[in-house]
């Protein structure tokens, strides 16, 4: 049986040391890195004492999961395979969580919506699967383009959603995400999610912590459910479920069981602050003028404030790394003194402002965009002639804008 | 600070999961009462007390502490069966202690046998056969502790302490975490010194179906 603490300091069959985790990502030094996300990924992985890596191939996560393919040959992983489609990989990712193994794996945009049925089904069974989601379009005609669409799907699935920003916050989130859905009082799957290609394949400066460190392992006998028992729930509903059974306290058994779900994602919250420094970073709150984003967006809008800065137009910054816990508290909060906010997203829907909308008072505060999708880029000065032209400035038309 | 409390039910068709109230998990060294942080030491005292003063207090072991798979397990069953000696030594006349194993988790159909055991997806069945009116949950996995805490709480008035081996439940009215046999000897210990200073409740639990 595994025991977490106890072997501390031990090392791995690689030669690993089995790390502190807080030690690990916080004391021990790092090793400016330049490299892209897919590698970034990678690195992360071979820190992470991982039993089980399953993958598809689909763009933009292929090559990040064909980078762990030679993390296995090289002897970091317990096993890897390509399932037989991304619904086919969730299923076989849901078998060896539950068998007690600590599970990775990564997906993009139409393998997302085609596993999709697997994600409830994670988070009903507690499986505390780490899923890399590199967002891309996911409608026909068909784009391989960056848009972040799919991250609406997930909100609802019962799952962990966190979306990261550069290359560094992967690196630390893969390995404090463990931490954080491992817990036994929340262990639920994460997506972490990124804007495919503008972080998979972008080269960026990444600290790394040392190679010759790694995370302790999993421990499943902190699981709130019985490891693999076939006679128990939740793997023992799949021939006996509640919903075969019409009577009140069927009902109020699975009604209970939903909420608990949802009390977990609650529960996550003190870890995630714990682990992520906050559930979001702000810049310059005072300000009237806010900023809110999440993903790369947010690395437009911080280039946005620094032209409107130029013109003498100062501009606050809100960037929100998790989604599910939704940090509506700190939202309130920050936004508190600001009469207008932006909402810049790589979707059609504009789902976050929708979730920010929903969270605050007064939310006709809230301006929707700019949105692009699709896999269009989003220049700052889309985002800085929104702002200007909402304020009554005067702005010069864009391209593309039909104005 | 939440203004949400978890309190004896019969409380609502569907409650409410504490955590969603706002209602947070006990840090180590804590436990909490009705949703509220609060010392292990006076968590000691109270849940001893509710023991006292309940009509059927009743110790639910689940599977963590039914079966010996560790040493440490068939240590803890060890302390939980002096829990129950010293419940069973301390109760006046007129009170009954009950240990009722919950052995495993599988729905059962067309139904339990609540003299011998509760089940996590029925289990005011249990509560209202036995008439319990205080429970004590210990070796339950927490998901499955979580569900009957809730249903309890939706449908009867029994009072519900949860002896939690990792982070503790908000959905009992009293929880303690980190559980280990020196934690459920303390408190075997607590109500052993309590022992005649506390008196019994005249009434035994309602059930949300006779209310």
């Amino acid at each position: 049986m595994a025991d977490t603490h106890s072997v501390i300091g031990t090392q791995n069959k690689k030669g690993q040391t089995f790390t502190d985790t807080w030690k690990m990502m916080h004391e021990a030094p790092r090793t400016p890195s330049f490299f892209t996300g897919s590698e970034v990924i990678k690195e992360a992985l071979r820190r992470a004492s991982c039993d089980v890596m399953i993958a598809y191939p689909i763009t933009p996560q292929s090559e990040a999961a064909a980078l762990i393919g030679e993390l296995f040959a090289e002897g970091y992983i317990g096993d890897y395979f390509r399932g037989e489609s991304e619904f086919a990989v969730m299923s076989q990712c849901a078998g060896a969580a539950f068998g007690g193994a600590r599970v990775f794996t990564t997906t993009a945009g139409p393998g997302t919506m085609r596993a999709m049925e697997n994600f409830p089904m994670w988070a009903g069974a507690r499986l505390p699967i780490q899923m890399i989601v590199t967002c891309r379009g996911i409608n026909s005609p068909l784009s391989i383009q960056p848009d972040t669409l799919e991250i609406a799907y997930l909100l609802n699935t019962g799952m962990l959603v966190w979306h990261a920003e550069t290359a560094q916050d992967f690196f630390d989130w893969i390995l404090k995400g463990y931490m954080v859905s491992e817990e036994p009082d929340v262990h639920l799957p994460l997506a972490l999610c990124c804007d495919g290609f503008f972080v998979t394949h972008t080269k960026d400066v990444v600290n790394l912590t040392p190679a010759d460190m790694c995370l302790p392992p999993y421990d499943p006998y902190r699981s709130p459910v019985p490891c693999m028992d076939m006679e128990c729930p939740p793997v023992r509903m799949m021939r006996d479920p509640f919903v075969m059974k019409s009577n009140y306290i069927s009902y109020a058994t699975h009604a209970s069981w939903q909420q608990e779900i949802w009390a977990a994602i609650e529960r996550s919250r003190k870890h995630s602050i714990h682990w992520l420094n906050g559930l979001i970073d702000t810049e310059d709150i005072d300000q009237e003028i806010m900023i809110v984003a999440s993903g790369t967006a947010v690395s437009q809008g911080r280039e946005a404030i620094r032209l409107l800065e130029d013109e003498g137009v100062r501009c606050g910054l809100i960037k929100i790394k998790t989604l599910r816990p939704w940090p509506e508290e700190e939202i309130r909060e920050a936004t508190k003194n600001a009469k207008h906010i932006f909402v810049p997203e790589f979707n059609v829907t504009g789902w976050l402002a929708k979730e920010i909308r929903a969270t605050i008072p007064n939310p006709h505060r809230v301006h929707a965009g700019p949105h692009v999708c699709g896999g269009m880029t989003m220049p700052p000065e889309i985002i800085v002639s929104e702002i200007k032209t909402t304020l009554g400035m005067k702005s010069f038309s864009l391209a593309g804008r039909g104005s | 600070m939440s203004q949400y409390r978890v309190l004896p039910g019969p409380e609502h068709f569907l409650p409410p999961a504490a955590a969603s109230m706002g209602i947070f998990l006990p840090n180590p060294g804590e436990a909490h009462i009705n949703g509220v942080i609060v010392s292990e030491e006076k968590a000691y005292e109270e849940a001893a007390r509710q023991f006292l003063m309940a009509k059927v207090p009743t110790i639910f072991p689940g599977p963590l502490v039914l079966w010996a798979w560790n040493e440490k397990a068939a240590k803890k069953a060890t302390a939980i069966r002096h829990l129950y000696n010293t419940l069973k030594e301390c109760v006046q006349p007129g009170q009954m202690a009950m240990l009722i194993p919950m052995p495993d988790y599988r729905p059962k159909y067309p139904k339990i046998n609540p003299e011998v055991e509760i089940n996590p997806n029925h289990p005011n069945l249990t509560i209202w056969h036995n008439k319990i009116d205080c429970c004590m949950f210990v070796g339950v996995h927490c998901h499955q502790a979580n569900l009957s805490l809730k249903i309890i709480r939706g449908g009867t008035s029994c009072y519900t302490i949860a002896m939690c081996a990792q982070a503790g439940h908000e959905d009992a009215m009293l929880s303690f975490r980190d559980a280990s046999v020196e934690k459920i000897m303390k408190l075997a210990d607590t109500v052993k010194r309590l022992k005649g200073t506390v008196q019994p409740r005249q009434t035994s639990a309602k059930s949300g179906s006779s209310n």
